[in-house]
């Protein structure tokens, strides 16, 4: 194959990006095509390296960068299945995301940075997919973060988005410092960068600490793919403008950690100690993510919790050792993820709020974006895990990966020996998949439900085109997007096509892993056909969550429109005093399923309040006292030297009276000592 | 005669020339003090030229060059201290402070404006 | 001169002979002389007359040609006499006449620095004094009539320092071409200066001219109080 090829694939968005910085102020016009072109060629080209490459076949060509001391460090391609599958991926999901952007920011004055910084992304994201060495993999990863950065911060005029642009710094870099260190220390002891190596060396048993190793990269990858201890980021990054949810925190970055554990699971598959961790942490993030998604308010939050949750999916996968499963269902939920945010951008588009109680009071919503609700409905379903939409093939993969690893019989598909995974791993990642699988469809039903069917919403079917006033809950927050257009106005056609082309992917992708010579012939040709055990359970599973929600989301619409009081929730205050509609009770069935746990859930469990109260403070009373220290002490030393520097300076001007017989006395004085000096 | 004589008559002579420079107040004499400095030089020479012998008698020759020298000296001080005195209307040495700090000058031109003014008046006749 | 004719010219040392106790009649004649110019310096740089300071000069200068001619430089005395009292002495008293400096006491002849300048004299007297005793405690003159006599002086002079001589004749040309040039371009160049314009310790430019520095003009302005004597 001819190498020019894959190194295109990176370098066309990157040379977009600078291109479109370059000249998107002075001409405007050229920013949407200088945006699009490029990464649309890039995911043309990625496809064409897919076919090129074939099923099975694996590509490694490297150039050395640099003589180092040490490890050397080389530009290194390295193409298999995973890599191809991946970057089609990213690439479908960035042209998506690009033509839906030149509609969705179509006045917003910064257009051309944006689409600058998204193609930089993709470039990144490119690089860190087709990289096989380490170091040139950690550029892509850390230019994903500074990118997500930016891109976070869009809005920068409102509080939360500069919030939380620096706090998905803060913690992404708060995992990228031991990552650092975890592929400085894979290199060392592998002696090489190069992937391949890594990979060799552990086969051959030649890492000396593999857990250590193993440790320090899963919190990188907990960072950047928002797991457990790390996850706080993800759910505030929705402040970013809607594309770009869709495209870094749900389809793209955030599966560049899951990925990374999926090229590097043999070294993981040496520590058993690292996948039982690894097993927690996704238990966790899943069960938590999915009780704090059933009790938000705000629609881009319910999907960033439902992503960390099937980030879990993904973790849990590859700690029962099936990286298969864990990119099958990367992949299917990258593509049903990112239709579930342009879809929900739609939505807010049109209701001008993020909140789905203020959703649930305007009127015909339903009838006002019927492609977004559809599509919407589509990607839920793919969500739930219902048969047969991509999200309950790739779910079942991961299911049956657990189960068989609870077993003892671990697919790792010749990366390791069965025996690699512990049992324990399993059962955490299979008992708390079941349950995930119950509040996953528990929440994706209430979001539709209260989005699209509420009573309010079904009273007035199309009653008016403009709805009212855009009202939310006082907690929720909102991300406005000061170029927002008529709510009256439809949607154009470039945010509404994308919708289309991605619910292909979500209804059909899952049908690929049915047969084993199709997608699993791509990847390292185990089975990803469901077991039947598992995937009745799960089914069953997701229709009880389904049915649960439903339940209680009729027990809710009935005692409002009974005119019984709803528990009341103690912060909620009217926001506009005397407007009747904040005083309309929404049915929420998330509150009764929950209960006495709601309140805790809608806030993430206080994890931020923890972290606060853990990291924040502290670090804000040292920068007090460093502060004291400086103005007190240290500015102190600095002012005292100037006052007797100025002090000198009044004594020593007095000896300059311009008087010649005083110099002279100086003179002769000087001399004469001299001279008793030299004689005694 | 003893050496000791005349070399400790002209160092104390040259320890009373350095207080005439850095004690008096007009330049003239102030010059007339380096010339008691140039003499106990010349003492000095003289001494020592009698002392070693010398048949090429350097000390009195580099005596009559010096007295030479201080007596083109003096002509030369005296023309230019003329010229201060016409520029400043004083021959004060401690009152050509102008490469002295402004502020430190002020505080001495005000301690005696009398004289100056007297001495400008001479000088504007 | 070879070395041993330098032992020879230094004179035997006889402690006995050479005793600071018994001097001898040059000596004593050397000692009063040497008082009365180390007086007369005194009070010339310490008397609050300034012309008699001058006459005090010519005394001590005096007393230094009767000193050389002890130290027979009978040659360079006679000089020191033409030259010194001749003509510096007179330059000083024209120069002091020229300045208009007062006649009579005058109670600021001596600046400020007066007890600096004396501690500096006297720390110098004391290192010079203290040094050349200890190094010449026991050196001896051994004076013969004619060392410094005209014929041998100007015998020295033309033959072996001729050269030095004639460069000394062209730097006393160029002194007195420096004086001339001093004294008339100055008078030239310089306005005379207007009343209310000069004032002490004003910077002079480097032509000579008065330097207008409004920066540093001192806020309070004398009236003027003393008028012209002599217009």
């Amino acid at each position: 194959m001819n190498l020019a090829l894959p190194a295109l694939v990176p370098a066309l968005p990157a040379l977009g990006a600078a291109a479109t910085l370059a000249v998107g102020r002075r001409s405007p016009g050229l920013a949407r095509p200088l945006a699009i072109v490029p990464v649309a060629v890039s995911a043309v080209l990625a496809l064409v390296v897919a076919i090129q490459l074939g099923t099975g076949q694996v590509l490694d060509a490297a150039t050395r960068l640099t003589p180092t001391g040490g490890p050397e460090i080389s530009l290194a391609i390295h193409l298999d299945g995973y890599s191809s599958l991946i970057s089609v991926l990213v690439g479908l999901v960035a042209t998506c995301v690009q033509v839906y952007s030149t509609a969705y920011l179509k006045d917003d004055p910064r257009y051309p940075s944006y689409a600058a910084l998204v193609s930089l992304f993709t470039a990144a994201m490119f690089l860190v997919v087709y990289s096989g060495d380490l170091i040139v993999l950690l550029v892509g990863w850390e230019v994903m973060g500074i990118c997500s950065y930016f891109l976070i911060g869009h809005h920068w005029e409102t509080e939360d988005a500069r919030s939380a642009s620096l706090k998905a710094f803060l913690v992404t870099k708060l995992g990228d410092v031991p990552f650092l260190f975890g592929i400085f220390l894979l290199g060392a002891d592998a002696g090489s960068f190069r992937i391949e190596d890594v990979l060799r060396a552990a086969g051959d048993g030649r890492l000396g600490h593999p857990t250590l190793i193993a440790l320090l990269l899963l919190a990188g990858v907990a960072g950047k793919s928002a797991q457990f201890p790390l996850h706080t980021w993800l759910p505030d990054a929705m402040a970013g403008p809607t594309p770009v949810s869709a495209l870094i925190h749900a389809a793209t970055m955030v599966a560049a950690g899951i990925y990374l554990v999926a090229r590097l699971l043999p070294v993981f598959l040496l520590s058993g100690a690292a996948l039982v961790v690894l097993a927690v942490m996704a238990a966790v993030t899943m069960i938590g993510s999915a009780l704090c998604a059933l009790a938000q308010d705000d629609l881009k939050r319910v999907l960033a919790y439902s992503t960390v949750g099937q980030l879990g999916y993904m973790a849990g996968a590859l700690a029962s050792g099936d990286r298969e499963a864990s990119v099958f269902h990367l992949v299917s939920h990258g593509a049903f993820k990112a239709l579930l945010f342009l879809a929900a951008g739609v939505v807010i588009h049109a209701a001008h709020t993020n909140s789905i109680s203020a959703m649930s009071r305007i009127p015909g919503l339903r009838k006002r974006v019927p492609d977004a609700y559809w599509t919407m409905a589509i990607a839920l379903i793919a969500l739930i895990g219902l048969p047969p939409f991509s999200g309950f093939f790739s779910k079942e993969a991961v299911l049956t990966a657990a189960e068989h690893a609870a077993n003892g019989e671990a697919l790792t598909n010749g990366l390791g020996p069965a025996s690699a995974v512990p049992q324990a791993a399993g059962w955490i990642v299979l008992i708390s998949a079941g349950l995930t699988a119950l509040l996953t469809a528990a929440y994706a039903a209430r979001l539709f439900l209260v989005t699209f069917h509420s009573p309010a919403g079904a009273a007035l079917p199309a009653a008016g085109g403009a709805p009212a006033v855009a009202d939310h809950e006082p907690d929720a927050p909102y991300s406005p997007e000061p170029d927002e257009a008529d709510p009256a106005v439809a949607e154009p056609p470039a945010m509404r096509w994308p919708l289309w082309v991605l619910a292909v992917p979500t209804m059909g992708f899952g049908i690929a892993g049915l047969r084993s010579d199709w997608l699993p012939a791509l990847l390292d040709g185990g089975s990803l056909k469901p077991s039947a055990v598992t995937a009745v359970t799960g089914t069953g599973l997701a229709v009880v969550g389904v049915l649960l929600a439903y339940g209680a989301w009729r027990a809710a619409t009935a005692r409002t429109t009974e005119g019984l009081p709803a528990p009341a929730e103690p912060g909620r205050v009217p926001e506009q005093a005397g407007a009747p509609a904040a005083e309309v009770i929404v049915a929420d069935p998330g509150r009764a399923l929950l209960g006495p746990l709601f309140g805790p859930a809608r806030h993430g469990f206080g994890v931020d309040r923890l972290y606060s109260a853990l990291f924040v403070r502290p670090v804000e009373a040292a920068a007090r006292l460093v502060r004291f220290l400086d103005r007190e002490v240290v500015e102190t030393y600095v002012r005292g030297s100037g006052a007797g520097a100025e002090l000198l300076g009044r004594v020593v001007r007095l000896a300059q009276t311009g008087n010649a017989q005083t110099y002279l006395s100086a003179l002769l004085a000087g001399v004469v000592l001299l001279a008793v000096l030299v004689a005694v | 005669m003893h050496l000791a004589y005349p070399v400790v008559l002209a160092a104390l002579l040259f320890s009373v020339g350095v207080y005439g420079v850095l004690a008096r107040r007009n330049v003239i004499l102030v010059l007339m003090s380096v010339e008691l400095m140039l003499n106990a030089v010349n003492l000095n020479l003289v001494a020592f030229d009698a002392w070693l012998r010398d048949s090429l008698h350097a000390g009195q020759a580099l005596t009559l060059f010096t007295i030479t020298i201080a007596a083109a000296e003096i002509g030369l001080g005296l023309a230019i201290v003329l010229l201060l005195f016409r520029a400043r209307g004083t021959a004060d040495i401690d009152r050509a402070i102008a490469l002295g700090d402004p502020a430190e000058s002020t505080a001495d031109v005000d301690e005696a404006p009398v004289g100056t003014e007297a001495l400008k008046g001479r000088a504007t006749a | 001169m070879s070395a041993a004719a330098l032992l020879a010219a230094t004179g035997p040392l006889d402690p006995a002979a050479r005793s600071f106790l018994s001097p001898t009649g040059v000596e004593i004649v050397f000692l009063l002389v040497g008082i009365a110019v180390l007086g007369s310096a005194v009070v010339a740089v310490t008397t609050k007359q300034l012309v008699h300071a001058a006459l005090w000069l010519v005394a001590a200068l005096g007393g230094l040609a009767v000193e050389f001619l002890l130290l027979t430089a009978e040659f360079v005395a006679w000089v020191q006499v033409l030259i010194y009292l001749g003509s510096v002495v007179v330059l000083v008293l024209f120069g002091l006449m020229l300045t208009k400096a007062p006649i009579g006491r005058s109670p600021d002849a001596d600046s400020k620095n007066r007890w600096v300048a004396l501690v500096v004299a006297l720390a110098s007297a004391g290192t010079l004094v203290t040094l050349v005793v200890d190094a010449f405690r026991t050196s001896w003159i051994d004076l013969g009539a004619g060392g410094g006599s005209a014929a041998v002086t100007g015998a020295s002079l033309f033959r072996t320092w001729v050269l030095p001589f004639e460069a000394l004749s062209v730097l006393l040309l160029a002194a007195l071409v420096g004086a001339i040039v001093l004294s008339r371009g100055a008078g030239r160049r310089v306005p005379a200066p207007r009343s209310g314009r000069i004032r002490a310790g004003r910077p002079v430019g480097s032509n000579g001219t008065v330097a207008q520095r409004a920066a540093a003009a001192p806020p309070a302005e004398a009236p003027e109080t003393a008028p012209a004597e002599e217009s």
